[in-house]
């Protein structure tokens, strides 16, 4: 087996690490980096779970080469906080106003897909500050959730939109 | 303002934070020390015989530390004890394509998938069994040997009232069959566990399980450890609906594995595999015959289903009675029969989804009622609310109604979305529709005999009036821990918030039977409430020693105990706590509930359909229907739910929404479908789950009848809401081009074919549906030329 | 967890190393070792098809030559023409507002291809060049093994589809293909000695196991779409739900208006046989005409008749036959003069 030798820029921070070259970035995140906050429901690019975001774009963990993503920021849900990571005074890790949101609406139910559904709704408001029911609808359309219908995750993410 | 703090307000649930960061620790998050990994080797035939198993060469590849199959844990085992026919691995038969054969355990996880390869299985075909006729029919093929008749699993049949003389009093009878696809639970999260079995010779096992209770008796009789040194513990359930609520093979495969190599061993199943572990809702064909007065009075039913229940018995037992159970418990149905039949197949097996074996005949009953309705020329709304079973009542089949809000929810139904004015007005190919449903908040026995509460919790105050509630509850996502917390706060007058809770854990927690038939709520609710309330006790009396104040005259709220008439004289909660510990010594307390006697009749059969209340609900579905490409569009569900009380909204809401979701899915797309034995789409791309661009807009009403018995007045919220939703939908499909749909899914096909556009040749149906059981069909003869398709199939090659 | 099977990764900075990789490996070399025989090298683009079908284990290449960081490989350019590198994202595409206005079918097709995450990964040369589909195929290797395998993978094993066929019938099911054959495109190849121009209406052929007229040693590397003037054009796409789902019937349309005439059009098809198709019957009749009813339904027709599904996708054979002609009829009259 051919182990090689990374070096990832997870949430802000350089991680080094030996993996397998067949292992995709869901399992370096992980079992290599112990950041299990990212899920996998199918590991086939059908549900969405293991959602990231590199460079800002949410792409699927479980299909990634962790060698193809160079020097890209991947950002995962351990790093939405924001700060998270910091040590230093006043840089204490802040919950994202999706997170709070989301908790205010009841947008997790069982929590399994709401790490990829937050990264692909932290992306989308970066990129569109008050997005409408429809697109919103359109940029979650990758990620499947199995408990709400969707319709708290809708409120949640216009909810925070609201308070940027 | 509201009598209460906590309770009917829309706090974050206290376990959000760790959902919204990444941080809640679910099963195959768990990395321990030296933990190796294990696979399930499963089979690739229907049904067959094993000859025998080798497992040498898996053995001998590098890596690979541990192998064990059926014959090392040969003990029957199932969920519920009158009819276990399972072993965690296959011993010498498997009986659907996916069943677990062997499993491995490696240093890694690329290494045990290879070594799944080189364990040899020597299998001798037997003929396979597809279709509930077929299983009903051929008593020359059997799946399991125990079974007296052919392939019936079980047969029910229960009478109640004067039938005949219903029928003959009937001024109109209707007689319909029905089909229920099968669909299956898909949550996001797969099925994991892991085992550790450690040198003071103590098993854990940390899994996806809705039942960690049950799963600790199964451990124990399956593995010959006692149960005092095994533990259960339910990590956060990514999503179960009912699908991880039997034993596994891979959680004893995992466990076995973790004793012979004294390593953690985890076991994670792809999605694949969570297709095949399946339990999910059975097919189920069905008959009902109605008969009512002139002005719709129903004076009779015959309801009769035959399901198929794949090749194991899970709560198959439980399934078959409840498919008749409920539905005496919405209309007044004054004479009722019920026969049903539960046959196995050779596929994975079905047990209990959302609804367990009531959302089949609740979808044909209310289909039904539609019909009757428009026969007799009835608003199917108004038709509804006229025979509504009344509150606190028995019905016909001698189950205990208390309180009954589904006349509130059709009222609210009518407000929100004016149906009776528009049903018939929307025009071609737009459509309203109506059902209403009911379900159980908790089955009134549990699946083993006994007479110890069926929930318990534990709480302890600290010193620093920090507040510790232990219930063995599985938290699946319903938002079982926030439940725990919020009724615990209510009662001591704390905030969830500051309530830590220790659940799922079959040694800190007391018993809980587990997340099943919507009990949770209920059932643990009043367990902790009356822990709390003994609490309260002891520091109120402590406080009113203290504020000179009589004890009746203190609340406790926001964490302080503080003098009704004068808010000013207070003490803090951990004061108080600090008062009573001194006073009484360690602030612990137990509570416990049981489900009153008396809530359901003593007939042989009785066990299953009496809870300590109902919930009711109704939907509004509307659709719009292409008539060229024949695909349905479900615009809107609008559910009214009667939760007793909202404990907090916005999560009943949620329940009642993703309970929409999930019907909506089952009737437009979802269908768990098998060619051969082999599953037809086995996949998060194949099985059609609904996206967020797919999913109608939901709106749910929350309707409160207050439950006299419920924890302040709490009944269910997550099952039944998903009932109606499917007949609703149904009849709305009806309403938009004027084809009944007796069967599900309604696919694009079958809306082609009755508006005649499948073909050239037009012909137009006004029902899509069956006529009746396809019996009298099973050849032997045509079925060994399958059997021997089948063998042949895997070895067939191009001709030269 | 489903992994990937083990192989090495090698990624070359330009197209023409990435030829000369090919070359070296072995292109078109069948690995026969492992139970089914599989391509020995292999490139992958985006990672959104072919990770998957390696996960499942239909493909266990020993060698996979990454395109991801070759220079120049994604862009978008404008000079009469449109030339769009191979690389670009699906995203890059759907997002594009020239793509959008000039050449909207292939907006269209590019913005309903899976998910939003699949398009941010997925390229335009991974799309033309996605492998057929089949549920008889797209299966687990446990499932495929339950089974007995096919003639996909496994050469002297009947077509499950139909077993009599001599041809294995696996479904063509790239979206923007349809819509590319509609705009005229024209693909550039590269190999280890050169290239080549081929008209996108040439690639394709009726077989699902060789789908494309492509050389295992050439790398696809741009498209080309000629100047657009006066084309209107457009993508309907059926499927069961709205996101995630290959197409089960796929129309693609573009006319060129002359005036309240049209002058040129094409119709081409996809989901609906192991090829992706212009058909020209259905353009036909729609030249020198306002796309009346009477037309429509003539080129509707032509389309029906041309489409040929089986029972390997999702749906049912009438049902996307039938979608097929709805569609051709919704496509088109969606190209009237507004």
């Amino acid at each position: 087996m051919t182990k090689q030798l990374l070096t990832l820029r997870v949430n802000g921070e350089p991680r080094t690490i030996a993996a397998d070259s067949h292992h995709t970035l869901l399992e370096v995140l992980r079992e290599e980096l112990g950041l299990t906050g990212t899920k996998h429901g199918c590991e086939l690019g059908e549900c969405g779970a293991c959602t990231v975001l590199v460079d800002g774009v949410p792409v699927l963990a479980c299909l990634t080469l962790p060698a193809l993503v160079g020097d890209a920021d991947v950002t995962t849900v351990e790093g939405l906080a924001n700060g998270a990571g910091a040590g230093a005074p006043g840089r204490e890790a802040t919950l994202h106003p999706l997170q709070i949101a989301f908790a205010e609406e009841g947008a997790a139910q069982c929590g399994y897909c709401t790490p990829g559904m937050l990264m692909t709704a932290k992306a989308l408001l970066d990129t569109t500050a008050r997005p409408t029911r429809a697109q919103i609808a359109s940029a979650i359309s990758g990620n499947l959730c199995r408990c709400t219908g969707y319709t708290a995750i809708y409120e949640a993410i216009e909810k925070a939109a609201s308070r940027a | 303002m509201s009598e209460f703090s906590v309770i009917g307000r829309r706090l974050p649930k206290v376990n959000s934070w760790a959902h919204l960061t990444g941080e809640a620790r679910y099963a195959d998050d768990l990395f321990l020390p030296r933990m190796l990994y294990g696979r399930v080797l499963r089979s690739t035939r229907p049904h067959a015989r094993i000859r025998r198993v080798d497992t040498g060469r898996a053995l001998a590849y590098p890596g690979v530390v541990a192998v064990v199959t059926g014959a090392d844990m040969p003990e029957k085992m199932g969920i519920m004890p009158s009819t276990q026919d399972e072993t965690a691995l296959a011993v010498d038969r498997v009986r659907y394509v996916g069943e677990p054969v062997a499993a491995v355990a490696a240093l890694d996880e690329d290494i045990a998938f290879d070594a799944l390869s080189l364990i040899q299985v020597d299998y001798e075909d037997l003929e396979p069994i597809f279709t509930i006729e077929e299983a009903l029919e051929r008593e020359d093929v059997k799946i399991h040997d125990e079974a007296k008749r052919a392939n019936v699993f079980k047969e029910v049949h229960l009478s109640f009232g004067d039938l005949e003389g219903g029928f003959a009093a009937a001024d109109h009878v209707r007689d319909d069959w029905f089909f229920f696809e099968g669909n299956t639970h898909a949550p996001i999260e797969s099925h994991s566990a892991v085992a550790s079995y450690g040198p003071d010779d103590k098993l854990t096992l940390w899994t996806a399980t809705q039942v960690p209770h049950y799963l600790h008796r199964e451990l124990e009789k399956v593995l010959g450890l006692p149960r005092s040194r095994i533990r259960v513990i339910a990590t956060p359930n990514g999503g179960a609906f009912g699908g991880k609520s039997d034993p596994f093979g891979h959680e004893f495969a995992a466990a076995l594995l973790s004793i012979r190599t004294r390593r953690p061993v985890k076991i994670t199943l792809d999605r694949e595999e969570v297709f095949y572990a399946h339990r999910g809702r059975h097919p189920v064909k069905m008959r009902i015959r109605t008969g009512v007065k002139k002005d719709g009075e129903i004076t009779a039913v015959h309801y009769q289903s035959w399901l198929d229940g794949g090749a194991y018995a899970s709560y198959g037992i439980a399934t078959t009675y409840y498919t008749g159970a409920l539905l005496t418990v919405t209309y007044r149905i004054p004479a009722y029969k019920f026969d049903g039949v539960r046959v196995y197949t050779n596929k994975p097996p079905c047990g209990p989804k959302r609804g367990h074996g009531t959302t089949q005949p609740r979808y044909g009953f209310e289909c039904q009622i539609d019909k009757i309705a428009e026969d007799l020329d009835l608003d199917p709304l108004e038709y509804r609310k006229k025979i509504l079973q009344p509150a606190n009542s028995r019905t016909v089949n001698d189950l205990r109604i208390t309180s009954m809000g589904l006349g509130e929810c059709l009222d609210a139904l009518q407000r929100s979305t004016r149906y009776s004015e528009r049903r018939g007005q929307l025009g071609r190919g737009k459509g309203i529709g109506l059902a209403g449903s009911a379900y159980i908040s908790g089955a009134g026995l549990p699946i083993y005999w006994n007479e110890m509460p069926h929930s318990g919790a534990e709480i302890r105050i600290d010193r620093g009036g920090g507040v510790t509630v232990m219930c063995g509850t599985s938290e699946i996502g319903q938002g079982s821990d926030n439940m725990l917390a919020s009724v615990a706060a209510e009662a001591l007058g704390v905030m969830p918030a500051d309530v830590h809770v220790v659940s799922g854990d079959t040694s800190l927690a007391p018993v809980d039977l587990g997340s099943y038939s919507s009990r949770v709520t209920f059932m643990a609710g009043n367990a902790v409430r009356d822990a709390a309330m003994k609490l309260r006790a002891l520091l109120v009396a402590a406080a009113a020693e203290k504020l000179e104040v009589p004890a009746d005259r203190l609340l406790s709220a926001y964490g302080r105990i503080y003098d009704r008439d004068d808010p000013s004289k207070f003490i803090a909660f951990a004061d108080a706590a600090v008062l009573a510990e001194s006073k009484h010594g360690t602030l612990v307390a137990a509570g416990s509930y049981k489900p009153p006697k008396g809530i359901g009749g003593s007939f042989k059969g009785a066990g299953v359909g009496p809870t300590p209340a109902y919930s009711y609900q109704a939907a509004v579905a509307e659709v719009t229907v292409d008539m060229d490409t024949g695909m349905v569009t479900v615009d809107k569900v609008t559910t009214a739910h009667d939760c007793g009380r909202a404990l907090n909204p916005a999560n009943v809401e949620g329940q009642v929404e993703g309970s929409a979701y999930m019907g909506y899915g089952e009737i437009i797309g979802e269908e768990q479908v098998f060619r051969g034995g082999l599953h037809k789409k086995p996949s998060l791309l194949d099985y059609k789950i609904p996206t967020s661009l797919d999913t109608p807009v939901l709106e749910a009403i929350v309707v409160e009848s207050v439950d006299a018995e419920g924890p302040f007045g709490a009944k269910e919220a997550g099952e039944g809401p998903l009932n109606p939703v499917i007949p609703a939908i149904a009849n709305a499909v009806y309403d938009a081009i004027g084809v009944r749909f007796d069967e599900t899914p309604i696919t694009a096909e079958k809306i082609l074919t009755a508006l005649g556009k499948r073909d050239r040749r037009g012909e137009q149906k006004t029902r899509i549906g069956p006529d009746g059981l396809d019996t009298g069909k099973a050849d032997p003869k045509r079925a060994l030329r399958r059997l021997t398709a089948s063998t042949d199939a895997r070895e067939r090659k191009r001709p030269n | 967890m489903l992994r990937l099977p083990r192989f090495r990764l090698v990624e070359p900075r330009s197209y023409g190393e990435a030829a000369q990789l090919l070359a070296e490996n072995g292109a078109g070399a069948l690995d026969r070792s492992k139970g089914t025989p599989t391509l020995r090298v292999m490139l992958v683009a985006g990672g959104t098809d072919l990770f998957p079908n390696m996960k499942r284990r239909q493909f266990t290449p020993e060698v996979l030559i990454s395109l991801a960081r070759v220079r120049d490989a994604s862009g978008i350019q404008r000079n009469g023409h449109l030339d769009i590198s191979a690389g670009t994202t699906l995203s890059a595409i759907a997002h594009d507002p020239g793509i959008r206005e000039r050449s909207t079918a292939l907006a269209e097709a590019a913005e309903v291809v899976s998910t939003p995450q699949l398009r941010n990964m997925g390229t335009i040369g991974g799309n033309i060049c996605l492998d057929t589909r089949c549920n008889w195929y797209d299966q687990s290797l446990f499932w495929r093994t339950a089974e007995g395998f096919c003639m996909k993978t496994n050469p002297d094993v009947v077509c499950r589809v139909a077993t009599s066929s001599p041809r294995c019938l696996a479904v063509a099911s790239a979206d923007t293909v349809p819509a590319l054959l509609v705009l005229g495109a024209t693909v550039h190849f590269e190999d280890a000695e050169g290239g080549r121009d081929v008209a996108l209406s040439e690639l394709y052929r009726e077989d699902g196991i060789r789908p494309m007229a492509m050389r295992q040693d050439e790398v696809l590397t741009d498209i080309t779409l000629p100047e657009a003037d006066g084309w209107r054009s457009t993508y309907l796409k059926m499927r069961d739900r709205n996101s995630f789902d290959f197409p089960v019937a796929a129309v693609a349309a573009a006319v060129r208006w002359d005036g309240t005439r049209v002058s040129e059009a094409r119709v081409a098809i996809t989901a609906l046989g192991s090829r992706p198709q212009l058909v020209e019957d259905a353009a036909r009749p729609l030249v020198g005409t306002t796309l009346d009813d009477v037309t429509i339904a003539l080129a509707a027709e032509a389309v029906h008749k041309a489409a040929r599904p089986l029972d390997n996708t999702s749906g049912t054979i009438s049902q996307r036959k039938r979608a097929a002609l709805v569609l051709t009829e919704r496509a088109l009259r969606s190209l009237r003069p507004a």
